[in-house]
């Protein structure tokens, strides 16, 4: 079986409160990035009270939430986190968000990787059959990530975000399990059958 | 001149009203042993309530409205009885953006097909623009109700979303719409209507 | 000692929660008597929560609100309420406010005349030195009315409401204790 947590640049570890809620609190003063993740008005949070939000979250350990966070393969490093909640379980449908904290770390493929692996897990692990996301209008490096991951564009809310005087769009955008494997079956085919173990000569 | 006479909460025919606790709680609970209702009404697994069951629920709406201060929940009644025969709900208020999402219906059967549901959607869109100064409202809608689908494009509602397949009902899949509306837009259509 | 509750066509009283919160609800569901009162979004809270809400609210039940109901001194009929709430007992200032629920009482005297008794009590019982009060600025009989309780206009805030699409002002009154002192003819 595949190690499904792991990608080509990333991986998908734990979370572990103290350690995320202090790269919170340094990543929430970057009013840029709360802006492209977050709706509501940007917020900053001490990383106390952080903490206490995540470890209740966590406790909950409701099946219907599936946090990672995210962290270089290499050198182990914090990257961001990523979150499957399922909003329908009759229709295997859930929300994916994903947040990369320093702008350091953007645009090098960090995000697409860590989409591609939860979207894995997503349709072979839990099986859902489909996975939805918003996006800002404003935010093109994220929109086009989630193409190339293999999200299609579902429609948006006009005008539902006013910042800077502007009102901008909340693009939503969808992949269905189906589509999915489509594209994937072959290559999940392959792996597997790579993975068995070789036949073995016959003993003379 | 601000327009204080024009009643916010009553029309021709049906008035949008508070929660009566005991005996709203009775009626509530009929109609969520009503599946066909239940299934046009909400997204999630269809559950009937018993009305102490329905009356925690009240007590939590109202917990919210005074501390969340991002709903407002109306039940709507027959003039001239106050009779309960449905629900009007603006929730999920985003106020720094002006966003809201509607939700509402005639709960049951013999009380549709009666013009209530349009009455009590032009009211819910005038608290909504003219006092709680939205600038967008969101309706979610399941593609099987054709009847939703129908009032709210009646009253110049766009589809903006098509979540395909994201619900499973009957055995089938079906694509859950998002319908928007602006505040210009709606006033746009009011005075045009006159 | 005078009885400072009666005036000249009201009396002030106190209420149960029970009847309080019926006389809310439906003055709740009158679109004109709301939008006079008030400028928060119009509410139909349920009998059961407006109760709880007096009951176990500070702003009903502390050292510091003076909350009382209007009654007609002839049919004894309540027909709305008066409120003080001592903003800061160092500076002695209060907030006042008033709603007359029962439309046929309007335009006859009773809101002036219970918003001298509860100007009175501040001045009298409380002896605050200065009482305030908001108002909507397309409330016009409230206006006069005030003025005629001794109140003078003190500011507006612009554009404070929105309703309907129209932006309405916020006009702030005062009185001071000398002024109120000298327009009853000093302290009877």
């Amino acid at each position: 079986m595949k190690d499904i947590l792991k990608g080509e640049s990333v991986r998908l570890s734990a979370v572990d409160p103290e350690e995320l809620a202090k790269a919170y609190a340094v990543w929430n003063s970057d009013s840029e990035l709360m802006r492209l993740l977050d709706s509501r008005a940007a917020h900053m949070h001490s990383a106390k009270g952080i903490k206490e939000f995540l470890e209740k979250e966590i406790e909950k350990e409701s099946p219907a939430n599936h946090f990672f966070t995210i962290r270089t393969l290499n050198d182990n490093r914090l990257l961001g986190d990523i979150n499957l909640n399922v909003i329908n379980w009759g229709a295997r449908d859930a929300f994916v968000g994903i947040g990369i904290g320093n702008r350091n770390d953007w645009g090098k493929g960090y995000g697409t990787d860590a989409m591609k692996i939860i979207l894995r897990f997503a349709f072979t692990e839990i099986n859902l059959r489909r996975v939805t996301l918003t996006v800002f209008e404003y935010n093109p490096r994220a929109i086009r990530c989630y193409e190339k991951a293999g999200f299609q564009h579902e429609g948006c809310l006009r005008g539902a975000l006013l910042r800077d005087g502007k009102r901008w769009d909340i693009f939503y955008m969808g992949i269905l399990c189906d589509d999915w494997m489509e594209k994937h079956y072959e290559q999940t085919a392959e792996d597997r059958i790579a993975s068995l173990p070789k036949p073995q000569p016959a003993l003379s | 001149m601000i327009d204080i006479q024009t009643q916010l909460f009553q029309t021709q025919d049906i008035c949008f009203g508070p929660i009566d606790h005991e005996a709203h709680a009775e009626i509530e609970s009929k109609w969520t042993h009503d599946a066909e209702f239940m299934r046009l009404m909400e997204l999630k697994p269809v559950r009937p309530l018993s009305p102490a069951m329905v009356k925690k629920q009240y007590e939590d709406l109202e917990k919210q409205m005074e501390e969340d201060k991002n709903l407002f929940y109306f039940t709507i009644r027959a003039c001239p009885d106050d009779r309960l025969i449905g629900k009007a709900v603006i929730e999920w208020i985003e106020w720094t953006n002006g966003n809201g999402y509607l939700r509402l219906g005639i709960g049951s059967a013999e009380d549709r097909r009666k013009g209530y549901g349009t009455q009590a959607l032009k009211m819910l869109l005038r608290y909504a623009f003219g006092e709680l100064n939205l600038y967008r409202v969101t309706a979610v809608v399941p593609a099987y109700n054709e009847g939703a689908i129908r009032l709210f494009q009646k009253f110049g509602f766009m589809e903006e979303i098509r979540r395909r397949k994201a619900l499973n009902r009957d055995g089938q899949f079906w694509d859950i719409i998002s319908f928007g509306l602006l505040n210009s837009e709606w006033r746009e259509q009011a005075n045009g209507r006159g | 000692m005078k009885d400072i509750y009666r005036g000249a066509l009201v009396r002030l009283t106190v209420e149960s929660p029970e009847d309080m919160s019926k006389m809310f609800v439906r003055w709740d569901r009158d679109t004109e008597t709301h939008r006079l009162a008030n400028t928060n979004p119009a509410q139909l809270w349920s009998e059961k929560f407006i109760k709880e809400y007096i009951e176990k609210n500070q702003i009903y039940n502390s050292p510091q609100a003076f909350r009382f109901w209007i009654r007609t001194l002839v049919e004894d009929k309540l027909i709305g309420n008066v409120s003080l709430w001592v903003n800061s007992w160092t500076h002695s200032e209060a907030w006042v406010g008033i709603t007359i629920g029962e439309r046929e009482y309007w335009s006859k005297g009773y809101g002036t005349d219970a918003m001298r008794l509860a100007v009175r009590y501040g001045f009298v019982e409380i002896n605050l030195r200065r009482i305030s009060l908001g108002l909507n600025s397309y409330n016009q009989r409230a206006l006069k009315s005030y003025e005629k309780a001794g109140f003078k206009m003190e500011g507006t805030l612009r554009g404070e409401g929105l309703r309907d699409g129209q932006r309405y002002d916020g006009y702030y009154m005062g009185i001071l204790r000398e002024e109120w002192l000298a327009l009853v003819g000093g302290l009877l």
